[in-house]
């Protein structure tokens, strides 16, 4: 193997363990800001002395990394202030074993999507603390200088390093914060490039810690419904875009480009969580997805029981209007496109999409002008140019007939 | 090297080359997707001549929005009326000379429309006031 590719490898590792060192230190009872410093102080050394010459990876690397990163992590402190030395036990714990890891993963996920941080600033602590990505690569997939990212995750550090560790959280924040991460992954545009800042694919982030997740918490039928949900909807990934990256549409997808591999997955993920009788929205959702994924083409669609699906989904989000706005969809593939408009028309003028939707449901029921005007109404509205795009060449062809 | 803002207008430039100021959701979906391929076609000539530092397409929708005194919620004006100037997003290139920059510039106004023919769109041209003093000797 070259150097380079030595240094690639160990790097790899070190991602993969630097998490899991983190965990060990958290559990301990280490404050979380000094101890996510301590362990990218020992990352760093740990990449300095296995890849010199008369080096190499130790027989056990993360009970390595372990003693290093503690040892930092006591040295910090002890200049920090002698009251907080007090506070630490400094005996090193027996290694960890495969259920201590599972526990700490939960443990920092619970962490780094705690209620006190915003949205924003979970998603890039869970992305560095459980996902061992660098700070110049959350930055870059965010689209944003890599001092304002890392500022934005020592704030985040600053909130939680507070809060006790010896309790896991919620783990309904956490799967907010996974399908935060997904749907960035999802819409975003991904970058070029290779070296420390190398672009990561932010959905198959999201699809890595969900199955962090669902190996820490095997029981919670939601979080076996996200990582359905993930991997329903990355699976068709390769359809959704036109070689020149215009959006294509789920009924003009080329189905033979999905993922039946990844669907396969997520169709035994929703079925093993929904018999266990618990349903929440991630696997009502997946569900549906599974339906979409199930159909040969789009005119197989089972739209009666996706129906049933928006259905349920609706009766335990009842206030969410992106669901009645989807579901007004299915209402119009089953009963008719107008008797979807009407569930359209009776939500909020403002909300995102509605009159993209409103514009498909119109072109449904033949009214081609109304359509056209509502598609040109949205595309002034669309968050991203692929979307606008999409949508004014939908209007233009719609003009153009 | 210096760096100039190249800004797309939606409104508030000088008048359309006649003809040219038709609106996109008029034109076949065809003409939309080379329109888009030809802006790609900028963006990756401009990176293979080392030139290219930034592309940003921003939404009409916006306000104006400024202090209105201690206390009180900040005053909003929008959105937009007509008449008012209205920037569709930019690029920032670095290049060699002032004609590079107005080069580069005509070449991205000449982005194909109806029927294939260049749209002749105005576009603002801006020098970055740089950081460095220059040096007199």
């Amino acid at each position: 193997m070259t150097q380079a590719g030595r240094g690639l490898a160990a790097g790899e590792a070190l991602r993969t363990l630097g998490p899991q060192v983190l965990g060990v230190l958290v559990r301990r009872g280490a404050d979380f800001a000094t101890a996510e410093d301590a362990v990218q102080e020992a990352v760093l050394e740990a990449l300095r002395r296995w890849d010199a010459p008369g080096g190499g990876t130790p027989a056990d690397p993360k009970g390595w990394l372990v003693t290093v990163a503690w040892r930092k992590f006591v040295d910090a402190r002890r200049s920090a202030s002698a009251r907080a030395q007090r506070e630490i036990r400094v005996t090193l714990e027996p290694p960890s074993g495969p259920t201590e890891q599972a526990d700490d993963t939960l443990l920092l996920l619970s962490r780094c999507c705690h209620p006190a941080l915003t949205p924003a600033s979970s998603v890039a602590l869970t992305l560095r603390a459980v996902g061992g990505l660098t700070t110049a690569q959350i930055a870059r997939a965010f689209l944003v200088p890599e001092p304002t990212m890392a500022q934005r995750i020592s704030r985040a550090k600053r909130t939680v390093t507070g809060e006790r560790f010896s309790r896991a959280g919620d783990v309904r924040a956490v799967l907010r914060v996974l399908y935060l991460i997904f749907n960035e992954g999802f819409t975003g545009t991904a970058g070029d490039g290779a070296g420390p800042s190398a672009p990561v694919d932010l959905a198959e982030e999201a699809i890595r810690l969900a199955r962090q997740l669902v190996a820490a918490v095997p029981d919670d039928a939601e979080a076996a419904g996200l990582l359905a949900l993930m991997l329903l909807h990355h699976a068709r990934r390769g359809a959704r875009t036109s070689p020149s990256g215009e959006l294509v549409p789920l009924d003009r997808q080329d189905r033979g480009r999905w993922d039946t591999a990844a669907i396969a997955e997520g169709v035994a993920l929703v079925q093993g969580a929904l018999a266990r009788d618990r349903l929440g929205p991630y696997q009502a959702q997946a569900a549906i997805a599974a339906l979409h994924d199930d159909a040969a083409c789009a005119d197989e669609t089972d739209w009666p029981q996706i129906l049933e699906w928006y259905d349920e989904l609706a009766r335990l989000e009842p206030t969410n209007p992106v669901v009645a706005l989807n579901r007004a969809v299915a209402v119009g593939h089953v009963d008719g496109p107008l008797a979807g408009l009407r569930l359209v028309e009776a939500l909020d003028a403002g909300l995102p999409r509605r009159d993209a939707t409103a514009a498909y449901l119109h072109e449904r029921a033949g009214n081609l002008a109304e359509a056209a005007r509502l598609y040109t109404v949205a595309a002034d509205a669309a968050t991203s140019t692929a979307e606008r795009t999409h949508l004014t060449t939908q209007a233009a062809r719609l003009y153009g007939s | 090297m210096a760096k100039y803002l190249l800004l797309k207008h939606y409104r508030g430039i000088p008048e359309p080359v006649p003809g040219t100021d038709v609106p996109m959701d008029r034109w076949t979906p065809d003409e939309i997707s080379d329109h888009i391929a030809f802006m790609d076609g900028v963006i990756d000539d401009l990176k293979r001549r080392g030139e290219f530092v930034d592309a940003q397409a921003l939404s009409p929708r916006g306000e104006f929005v400024r202090y209105d005194g201690e206390g009180r919620p900040p005053v909003t004006d929008g959105p937009f009326a007509e008449t008012k100037d209205l920037i569709a997003g930019w690029m920032v290139i670095d290049v060699g000379s002032r004609e590079r920059a107005h080069e580069a510039a005509a070449f991205l106004s000449s982005a194909p429309g109806p029927g294939g023919r260049p749209l002749h769109e105005w576009i603002e041209v801006r020098p970055f006031l740089t950081d460095a003093a220059e040096v007199t000797g």
